[in-house]
């Protein structure tokens, strides 16, 4: 299985010019700032000796490409300037928000494989029957909800109503993280379930059709044991890169939800710093989540090869 | 006459185009989802329109003696913090949602089109530039990349069309690419080329007319996307400037008062989950009349 992996240095190349652009976008949003960047970035706060000082920092003198360079480098030191909020460095308010949010999304992709297999197994026995339709207009329903409207109506549920779940907030220990991400991380699941159900459904509905399923229901397999060892390893392999690139979407749903929750993730730190007018900290945040995209758009990549032994790696190995 | 029609009714003889166009005539009202798409858009646009007439109450005005009341047969849906009706402020709301939500879709309709066009007709190192811009900005969650840009350009519904725009034309050029890359081989471009008609004329009058459907798809779902980001961005605050109504500011508002007045969050999301089915409709009707060898 290890020797498979021989196109990830090849994927990782691929990604240098997106992370290149990536940091390029970032690095012009300051520049779409209206007036001087360092008097927009200070705010209220600016003084004359600070706005000098910051236009050094920015080196706003320098010409445009030297600019850039500058940023880049400070990318790479790691340094994101500071936090007016925080009145601490960015990269440390970021990076403790980091694995907070990445909790959140892992939770949400496991609540969504929870939700989305079984819904997409029963739609795909019997297509065009009745559970398939119920579960077809669910989606439908499902994906023309507002991702924060259907936080707060958990809230009212599960939260004011039934009071099984705290309405917000992260709680202090480990065990306490998991139980207050739960209804955020179903929010964000609920959100991604009508893509994946839909990819799922159709991709079960051509295996189920599939020589080698017949020939394991000639052996007498049926049920779960047929659907679990021979339908579902297959059928999922598609919905895998289905979920991958919508990936990028769950990062952002977990901006929003995060802020409905009262979750102290990357999300809060972002709006935090709108609220404040802390360019900086939004700067930050937007590369990360660009950043934190591309590594999860690359794990998609290796987890596809890994599932599926006859994808093409397109190196030019044969394997 | 598309293209492809002009071609067919050349080769298989005009009393067959003419029977095969009333036909698609016939199927546009035998299709269900169109047909529901447009009573609920429909609906939903006249209440837009309509809305100095409809709406009972002015949508701005305080009256806060009659602040947070229960609905009565004076407000259906009750009364906000401020003691405006919510219903007024629904109908109101649905004009600027709406509104915004169809025009955001129009610029990157328009850039992403002609860009992906381009890049999929002449290809090479035009192509291969756009191809990694677009990987670019793939990398940005939408709902982030929007929300920074709004605030880097300012509050207000001139930036949610900008910020859109500057996100959205990625996906219109990737799709009309891909098309573009499909439909170049056809015998029918061959013989445009070899007939010396120039690239512009090839590319505008054969080839987009031909592509475009898969855009117009798309951007019906983008429209619901485009709703959903303005109704968000309301929600958080930084949208369209308050006291306006909008859907996504009722729900913040409501918010507060989930324990008490829990209507006041919930009917507003209801009415956007309503829209976004109708565009849905819409585009999956659209979708069975413009492509239908791909239908379900």
């Amino acid at each position: 299985m290890l020797h498979r992996l021989i196109f990830v240095p090849a994927r990782l190349v691929q990604a240098v010019p997106v992370v290149l652009g990536v940091t390029l976008i970032v690095f012009f949003m300051s520049h779409l700032l209206p007036g001087d960047p360092a008097l927009a970035i200070l705010g209220d706060k600016a003084t004359p000796e600070s706005v000098s000082a910051l236009r050094d920092q920015l080196g706003l003198d320098q010409p445009i490409w030297q600019q850039y360079v500058h940023f880049l480098s400070n990318i790479v030191h790691g340094d994101l300037g500071t936090s007016f909020t925080y009145q601490r460095p960015v990269t440390d308010v970021v990076l403790q928000a980091v694995p907070v949010t990445l909790t959140l999304v892992a939770l949400a992709l496991l609540l969504n494989i929870v939700i989305s297999v079984p819904l997409a197994g029963l739609a795909a026995m019997k297509p065009n029957r009745t559970p398939d339709l119920i579960v077809r207009a669910l989606n439908m329903v499902g994906q023309g909800m507002p991702q924060f409207w259907v936080g707060i109506m958990l809230i009212l549920l599960f939260g004011v109503r039934l009071r099984w779940f705290p309405v917000g907030g992260y709680g202090d220990t480990p065990l306490q993280h998991l139980y207050y991400l739960l209804l955020p991380a179903l929010t964000l699941a609920i959100a991604l379930s009508p893509t994946t159900i839909r990819s799922l459904r159709s991709s079960t509905i051509t295996v189920l059709g599939s020589d080698y399923v017949a020939t394991a229901r000639s052996k007498g397999l049926s049920g779960l044991p047929l659907f679990r060892r021979h339908v579902l390893r297959n059928s999922g392999i598609p919905t895998v890169s289905i979920v991958g690139v919508h990936l990028a979407n769950l990062v952002g749903g977990s901006i929003v939800i995060e802020k409905v929750f009262a979750i102290p993730g990357l999300g809060s730190v972002m709006l935090d710093a709108i609220y404040a007018r802390d360019f900086p900290s939004i700067q930050a945040v937007t590369l990360v989540v660009a950043l934190l995209v591309t590594v999860a758009s690359i794990l998609t990549d290796v987890l596809y090869v890994v599932m599926d032994p006859r994808v093409s790696l397109g190196t030019g190995v044969r394997v | 006459m598309t293209a492809a029609a002009e071609v067919k009714s050349r080769f298989v003889g005009r009393r067959r185009a003419r029977r095969r166009s009333a036909r698609s005539l016939r199927a546009w009202y035998r299709n269900p989802s169109l047909m529901a798409g447009i009573v609920v858009v429909g609906a939903l646009v006249l209440v837009a329109v309509l809305a100095p007439v409809l709406a009972p109450y002015d949508p701005i005005k305080q009256n806060l003696p009659d602040a947070l009341q229960d609905p009565s047969s004076a407000h259906w849906l009750g009364t906000d913090r401020y003691g405006r009706d919510v219903l007024s402020r629904l109908i109101w709301g649905a004009r600027v949602d709406l509104r915004i939500g169809f025009l955001a879709v129009l610029i990157p309709f328009v850039i992403g089109s002609v860009i992906g066009a381009l890049a999929g007709y002449f290809g090479g190192w035009f192509d291969a530039v756009v191809m990694r811009v677009v990987d670019v900005f793939f990398a940005f969650p939408f709902l982030v990349m929007v929300i920074t840009l709004v605030f880097v350009l300012g509050a207000g519904e001139t930036s949610i069309y900008l910020a859109i725009a500057i996100v959205s034309w990625v996906a219109y050029a990737k799709i009309v690419r891909g098309e573009v890359l499909v439909v170049k081989e056809h015998d029918y471009v061959t013989g445009a080329r070899l007939g010396g008609l120039s690239d512009r004329r090839i590319l505008f009058r054969h080839i987009t007319p031909n592509v475009l459907s898969q855009a117009v798809i798309y951007a019906m779902s983008d429209i619901v996307m485009d709703i959903l980001a303005i109704v968000t961005l309301g929600y958080l605050g930084i949208g369209v400037t308050p006291p306006t109504a909008e859907w996504g500011s009722m729900i913040l508002d409501g918010q507060e008062f989930l324990t008490t007045h829990w209507l006041q969050a919930t009917i507003p999301g209801l009415v956007v989950v309503v829209t976004s089915l109708g565009v849905s409709w819409l585009g999956d009707g659209l979708a069975d009349l413009m492509s239908p060898e791909q239908r379900r």
